[in-house]
């Protein structure tokens, strides 16, 4: 019963959206403010039959109701709760339906929040959201529909890919989705504007924070996904230039440019047409990512659920979107006035950079990534693009773009002082320089490039912190005036800070793992100890032992540190009984310094086991890089004068009091 | 140039530093560390047919593992690391190759990216000079010393 209720949801959410598409544009081109209205009901009801629905085919998957097909496929009663719950997503069903939820979850904020909009633009915005809806709708209905029931219902399901049953991937593609499906947003926007004619510096302040928000849980959703596959996968390495997580990774190079083009629309009024072209294609590889991952058409570890006969829709889908937003983009574009003129060396000069240096990043990504495809069908050639090919072509251009980022805030609008910015800049250059020196000095092993890439990293920390404490005077000022500035500084400044530093604790994580990583392969017996990176460890034994849903091979390992053992470690190989898979689970003891990161293989013959232990320096570096640059993205969403609908600040905030010292 | 320069630092990096494996197993590692090394700098540049886009030093598959046996023991018969790849290329295909060569059906994957960039650049330049206006063409004179201290003032001032 409550299955043919999200059924019915599901349906009715079609209908609310087909509504949304077309009234309020209809009223917005005949001016009829009450046919225009029509998307803010229309809009809200859409999400709430859409949540609906989702939480029936929720509550099937709890309920282990195996009567329904996805059910049936993907779950089992064995399975803990959470990932029974993470099932929902964890098929190609339920992660369709996830997708068009959180679309009208942002349809519906800009009903709720957008008050200040101009209601021909929000008309607009809302039409043209649900018309995304629309297509994945019909979609879902016809071609994955999560709600088809079985009959007879079976006695148990298939169960969830074991790889799939951790607690990091349950929350993965939530992240993920929000972060892809956030940009139909500025896709939204930038064809409403282009519908509408016009376009103006109000417009980029209203697509910035969900351009934003956006790219924060994109960050997240990536590093989440990296994260797992360090743990889970058993390779011990974080990032694979897998097709997969390319298709990713490229909106998120993508969005991370029309973040910042959209700062100097707002602040400038320039680069608009470039803007909206980049909010355009933001967003078709978000779709192109969705179809790349749900299609089958890429080989990947990641891609589970795949069927290639629902490739052909979505891919249907995604060339009306593309094409479509495109040609209106050829259309209309021209009639958008030109705005501001800026010298080269400027902070607009500077973003420019960040664009043209993003953009082709993710050329090459989307190049290596789509090449073999289309060389295949074409000539019938069959070639690889691995990360060989990612490290040549997209590592070169990361170097000038990493480099050239603290002088960014530090150069003034229209025309900056790039002396006076490298003068200000000493200080951070001076560190980096201090740390590349010590660790020539202390460092034997490695690449010699390796310490140049950490102070590129120190660069980033101290160019970002210089920012703030230029502006605030610091060492320059008495400190009650320091303590009014540092308050009274606008909290986006502080959110490029976190993020520009989070930038740069990443890229200490990654070139120290990838550049001082040790390992140890080899047979152990039990009793027997191996020494690596100042740890010595014992191999105790194994042990068989049983999990709710899976069978395993415990092995246990005794850490020590100057002959005290402190930490045991139990990385174990399990056998999934439903799913008769193997997966394995690594042993980590994680510190500041470094993970110690031990896999237990294959029993060998004499009793002894393979296991390999690696120490992978600063790799937490790399997550928490991540997590700096969430905090910052949010920090910066928190700012009064991003919020939507906030009222504009006619008054300065009066000083506030020194505090007492 | 810099550029090229770049990409000489970005190829030293990768190739120079120390392998590490995730798939090799306790057997197959050579005795010759020397050898070792160059074994896992040629293992990552192959692909594990069977696989889905791992390298022969990420995976666990048996053909992973017969494909690092034989890369060693073409090493230890004495072949350049040039003759090992092209030894296994003869007998598997290119589509071994994680890092495609280049040749008349990969120039357009390894010359767009910089192609890109430079027409990128390019076409910035020129939608930039667009926008500051016809700047000498004969009917604007230069700005008097006046003008120029004026046009400073307003550029500086927000």
């Amino acid at each position: 019963m409550i299955i043919e209720i999200g059924h019915f949801a599901l349906i009715l959410g079609l209908g609310m959206a087909i509504l949304q598409m077309t009234v309020p544009a209809w009223g917005a081109y005949k001016q009829d403010a009450g046919l225009m209205r029509i998307a803010l009901p229309a809009a809200q009801l859409q999400f709430v039959l859409l949540l609906v629905s989702f939480l029936a085919l929720t509550h099937a998957f709890v309920t282990s109701d195996f009567s329904v097909q996805t059910v049936w496929q993907n779950s089992h009663s064995a399975k803990p709760l959470i990932y029974k719950i993470s099932g929902v997503w964890g098929n190609h069903e339920g992660s369709m339906l996830l997708w068009v939820l959180i679309l009208a979850l942002f349809g519906a904020s800009v009903a709720v929040f957008g008050g200040n909009l101009p209601d021909q633009l929000r008309a607009n915005v809302l039409a043209v959201q649900a018309s995304i809806g629309v297509a994945f709708l019909l979609f879902i209905i016809a071609a994955s529909n999560p709600f088809i029931r079985t009959f007879p219902a079976p006695f148990d399901g298939n169960g969830l890919n074991p790889i799939l049953q951790d607690p990091a991937l349950a929350f993965h593609p939530p992240f993920l989705y929000t972060g892809y499906v956030g940009f139909s947003m500025a896709f939204s926007f930038a064809v409403a504007a282009l519908i509408d004619g016009r376009i103006d510096a109000a417009w980029a302040r209203w697509v910035r924070p969900w351009t934003l928000a956006a790219w924060m849980f994109l960050t997240l959703g990536v590093a989440m996904g990296s994260w797992w596959a360090y743990y889970e996968l058993g390779w011990g390495g974080w990032w694979f230039w897998d097709p997969v997580e390319n298709a990713s990774f490229m909106p998120w190079l993508a969005g991370t440019a029309l973040l910042h083009s959209a700062l100097v629309m707002e602040k400038r009024d320039a680069l608009k047409v470039w803007t909206i072209l980049l909010a355009i294609l933001t967003f078709s590889l978000s779709l192109m990512g969705t179809f790349l991952v749900r299609s089958g058409v890429l080989t990947s570890v990641h891609a589970f659920a795949v069927d290639p006969s629902r490739g052909i829709f979505i891919l249907v889908i995604m060339l009306i979107f593309i094409g479509g937003s495109l040609a209106l983009f050829a259309w209309r574009a021209p009639l958008l006035k030109k705005g501001g003129i800026f010298a080269p060396i400027s902070r607009e000069g500077s973003l420019v950079l960040n664009n043209l240096l993003l953009t082709t990043a993710c050329a090459a990504v989307l190049i290596g990534t789509l090449y073999p495809l289309v060389l295949e069908s074409i000539t019938g050639a069959k070639i690889s693009v691995g990360a060989p090919y990612f490290n040549a072509t997209f590592g070169p251009l990361m170097v000038p773009l990493l480099l050239a980022i603290p002088f960014g805030p530090f150069l003034a609008w229209k025309r900056g002082d790039i002396l006076g910015a490298t003068q200000r800049l000493l200080f951070a250059a001076a560190c980096a320089l201090l740390v590349i020196v010590f660790i020539f000095a202390t460092q034997s092993r490695g690449p010699w490039l390796a310490p140049f890439g950490i102070g590129l990293g120190i660069w980033l920390v101290f160019g970002a912190i210089s920012e703030v404490a230029f502006r605030v005077k610091m060492f320059r000022a008495p400190w009650e005036e320091v303590f009014r500035r540092l308050w009274n500084l606008p909290r986006a400044a502080y959110g490029s800070m976190f993020a520009h530093a989070g930038v740069g604790v990443m890229v200490i994580g990654i070139v120290a793992t990838s550049a001082w990583q040790s390992e140890k392969i080899l047979a152990m017996k039990p009793g027997q100890t191996v020494a690596i990176a100042g740890y010595e460890v014992v191999f105790e034994g194994v042990a068989p032992s049983a999990g709710p849903n899976y069978q395993e091979t415990v092995g246990k390992f005794s850490v020590r540190s100057g002959g005290v053992a402190f930490m045991q470690l139990f990385p174990s190989k399990r056998r999934y009984t439903v799913e008769k898979q193997v997966t394995t689970e690594a042993g980590i003891y994680a510190s500041w310094a470094g993970d110690l990161y031990v896999v237990l293989g294959d029993a060998l013959e004499d009793g002894a086991m393979s296991v390999r232990l690696y120490f992978n320096p600063f790799v937490r570096c790399i997550w928490f890089g991540t997590i700096i640059m969430f905090v910052g993205g949010f920090i910066s969403l928190s700012d009064r004068r991003l919020r939507v609908g906030a009222p504009r600040k006619t008054k300065t905030q009066p000083p506030l009091p020194a505090p007492a010292e | 140039m810099c550029r090229f320069f770049f990409l000489i630092l970005a190829v030293i990096l990768i190739v120079s530093g120390p392998r590490v494996s995730i798939a090799v197993e306790p057997g197959e590692v050579l005795d010759d560390p020397q050898l070792e090394t160059r074994a896992r700098n040629i293992s990552v540049e192959l692909r594990c047919l069977v696989c889905q886009n791992q390298s022969i030093d990420d995976s666990n598959a048996p053909l992973a593992k017969d494909l690092r046996i034989l890369v060693r023991e073409r090493l230890t018969k004495g072949d350049s690391n040039r003759q090992v790849i092209d030894f296994i290329v003869a007998r598997y295909g290119e589509f071994v190759l994680l890092r495609p060569r280049f040749g008349w059906h990969t120039f357009l994957l390894w010359l767009a990216p910089p192609a890109i960039l430079i027409l990128a650049a390019t076409a910035m330049f020129f939608s930039w000079r667009r926008q500051q206006g016809p700047a000498d063409s004969g009917k604007h004179k230069a700005l008097t010393a006046d003008e120029q201290k004026q046009l400073k003032k307003l550029l500086s001032g927000d």
